[in-house]
């Protein structure tokens, strides 16, 4: 063999290598994640369970060939700076899709920049102001807060339970879980007897709990994301209330349990099918992929996963779906999203339509209780 | 208004003002020996809650073992501030001092999030958590051993200040540091020792409160806050006027956020705060020059 062969035949390596490069050039998909921050508790699971499905998916070879790349900005929980990297992602990234942001502050920030530019954006934030009214760009996996407080009104109405007390927390979530609370009572024939907040930070709700105790009401609804609902179960016990509490889908994880510890006893909520996934009936759609991911993650990071997390896999999994259906460029997967049907994820099953973008219906929360010290489902 | 209503709220207030009393004593104790204004106070509250968690849990000791453990740790790392931060100053005009305080409270929090990342983490109770009842009021075991402790460790301090040398030396710096210094008390060694008592209150603070209120890395803000408003309130003394500083911001709050509103809790401390600085500076009991340790 002589000079010109090798560095024939090396050139027609190099070629046949890089067009396979061409080929399989990665599909670029942007995440905004309040990883640092007050709403860390969101971001962190939600950063690790989508970097989590995107190497799973890409260790199975990609999606039809191609692999998909993630590339994943903190925005510490700030809108502002929600707005720049989602321009960042648009203008340099090149992303074809971006999932997030975590909160719905930041959403409604970011969804200006998304719908300019023509991008899909899938948030993981539950404010139901974000697909209402619809916006042709924008999607959501998180449960609406409406839905949760629909799910615990539904049961104190089977109860025949009227008059509730509502403590809710004195930040995003808080406020608009009272909104709902509030607006949605009189529907199934609610009165709300009492409302008070508490400060994020607040380490001591028996001065509110003692007036709630006063109210003589027939439920307590506390809405709000830890330690905050922990103390005020713990207060609760300690002033010997016997109300029925409910809480919010805010703390269905079991770190409340582990912070209230045996004041977390008999408390319920309406809680996304993840914590409970080992429960479900055989015939529950959602079953498969929550045992999954449930798996996954503890074998990736040692941890629960948590429905936080899971508004992550189900934004990954609902654009890898929509690239196996053909779909590779920004318009193409906004449009095979919006025909998604009954994909049973995480969260819920999804079926968004061109009147919906949020995809979920009250099946997506269950009620549950927590007994020995894990949850069961009321039923 | 019923009044196991009153009661309950104002038991509550006295539990959550014991603790205020706790770490406002600790800013005063520091700014009557140095005149500066300890930002990172709260910061040894938090690390008193998280101490005692690693021990509990990574070294596996019991309780009685692990409280002790977190206070001398806790007190190094004032021992060290102190040190690498506020000695090596040449000129320490307070305005300067007080931004180091800041600064340090700043790192401190930040290498406590990376140690115990950002979850909020909890401790068993000492003895139990059976609710006892007073009257119509319920109080825990806890709020007990809160009020108990609190009241051993003014009794110590007033015992140090008034019946100790070191502890008259530190009076007198408060006094006059010049003159103290004339007559032979080493100002630099008072500084180092007002650094180890105030954080080592601050983590005893921290711990007592951990089982209740439970802790992570920024609960130090605003227990700082309302501790410093405590001293505010006390004149910065480091004796019972604080305490009741403490004692008169915990049971308002608990009063407000029960009769008024509770989305005014936090605005009545710095209400208080406000009023205190306009119309007493000196504090609620103070004589417009007062001795103040």
């Amino acid at each position: 063999m002589n000079f010109k062969v090798i560095s024939f035949v090396t050139a027609a390596a190099t070629l046949l290598l890089s067009a396979t490069v061409f080929a399989a050039a990665p599909i670029k998909i942007g995440a905004l994640f309040a990883v640092t921050g007050p709403a860390a508790f969101l971001g962190e699971p939600e950063r690790n369970s989508a970097k989590m499905v995107i190497d799973e998916i890409n260790k199975a070879g990609g999606v039809k060939g191609r692999k998909l790349e993630l590339i994943v900005y903190d925005t510490a929980g700030d809108a502002t700076k929600a707005v720049q990297l989602a321009t960042k992602l648009i203008k340099d990234d090149k992303v074809v899709a971006i999932i997030g942001p975590s909160t719905t502050g930041e959403t409604m920030a970011a969804i200006p920049v998304a719908e300019k530019e023509h991008i899909p954006l899938i948030s993981c934030s539950a404010g139901s102001k974000i697909t209402d009214p619809v916006k042709k760009w924008v999607f959501k996996t998180a449960q609406n807060d409406a839905l949760a407080v629909g799910r615990i009104y539904e049961y104190l109405q089977k109860t025949k339970q009227t008059k509730v007390s509502i403590l809710t927390v004195s930040d995003g979530f808080g406020a608009s879980g009272r909104e709902q609370l509030k607006s949605q009572a009189s529907k199934y024939g609610i009165t709300v007897v009492s409302d008070d907040t508490y400060g994020p930070k607040d380490t001591d709700m028996t001065a509110q709990l003692t007036k709630i105790r006063g109210s003589h009401s027939q439920a307590i609804i506390c809405w709000g994301t830890n330690p905050g609902p922990a103390v005020v179960a713990k207060n609760v016990r300690q002033l010997g209330i016997k109300t029925p509490l409910f809480m919010s889908h805010g703390v269905s994880s079991k770190k409340f349990i582990e912070l209230a510890g045996e004041a977390a006893e008999g408390i319920r909520l309406p809680s996304g099918k993840v914590v409970v996934a080992d429960l479900l009936s055989g015939s529950d759609k959602q079953k498969k992929s929550l045992l999954a991911f449930v798996k996954d993650y503890q074998k990736h990071y040692k941890a629960e996963g948590d429905h936080f997390g899971g508004h992550a896999w189900d934004a990954v999994m609902l654009i890898r779906n929509a690239v196996e259906n053909g779909a590779d460029t920004a318009a193409a997967i906004r449009d095979q999203l919006e025909k998604t049907k009954a994909f049973a994820g995480i969260g819920g099953s999804f079926t968004y339509t061109p009147q919906d973008h949020a995809g979920l219906g009250k099946d997506a929360f269950v009620l549950v209780e927590v007994k020995n010290k894990d949850w069961v489902i009321v039923k | 208004m019923q009044f196991d209503q009153i009661l309950q709220y104002t038991l509550s207030g006295i539990s959550t003002g014991a603790i205020y009393a706790l770490i406002g004593i600790g800013f005063s104790i520091i700014y009557n020996a140095t005149g500066i204004i300890n930002f990172a106070q709260g910061e040894f509250v938090m690390l008193g809650g998280l101490l005692t968690l690693s021990c509990l849990e990574l070294l596996n000791l019991p309780l009685w073992a692990a409280v002790p453990c977190a206070v001398a740790v806790s007190t190094v790392v004032g021992v060290l501030f102190e040190r690498l931060a506020i000695r090596p100053l040449r000129q320490p005009t307070p305005i300067n001092l007080v931004i180091i305080t800041i600064g340090g409270s700043i790192l401190i929090r930040g290498l406590a999030m990376l140690v115990w990342g950002k979850d909020t983490h909890t401790i068993p109770p000492f003895s139990g958590d059976t609710p006892i009842a007073i009257g119509g009021a319920t109080i825990l075991p806890q709020h007990l051993w809160i009020l108990a402790i609190t009241l051993i460790i003014i009794v110590i301090n007033k015992i140090y200040f008034y019946h100790t040398i070191s502890g008259k030396a530190m009076r007198a710096c408060s006094y006059n540091r010049r003159a103290a210094g004339l007559v032979g008390i080493d100002v630099r060694r008072m500084v180092l020792f007002s650094f180890i008592i105030s954080s080592a209150m601050g983590a005893v603070a921290g711990i007592i409160v951990a089982p209740l209120t439970m802790t992570a890395y920024d609960v130090g803000v605003m227990l700082g806050l309302k501790g410093f408003c405590a001293a505010i309130i006390g004149g910065m003394s480091s004796g019972i006027s604080t305490v009741i500083g403490g004692l008169i911001l915990g049971v308002l709050e608990s009063l407000g956020a029960g009769l008024i509103s509770s989305g005014y809790k936090d605005a009545i401390a710095f209400i208080i705060l406000l009023l205190i600085m306009f119309i007493r500076p000196q504090g609620l009991f103070g004589k417009a020059d007062s001795e103040r340790v």
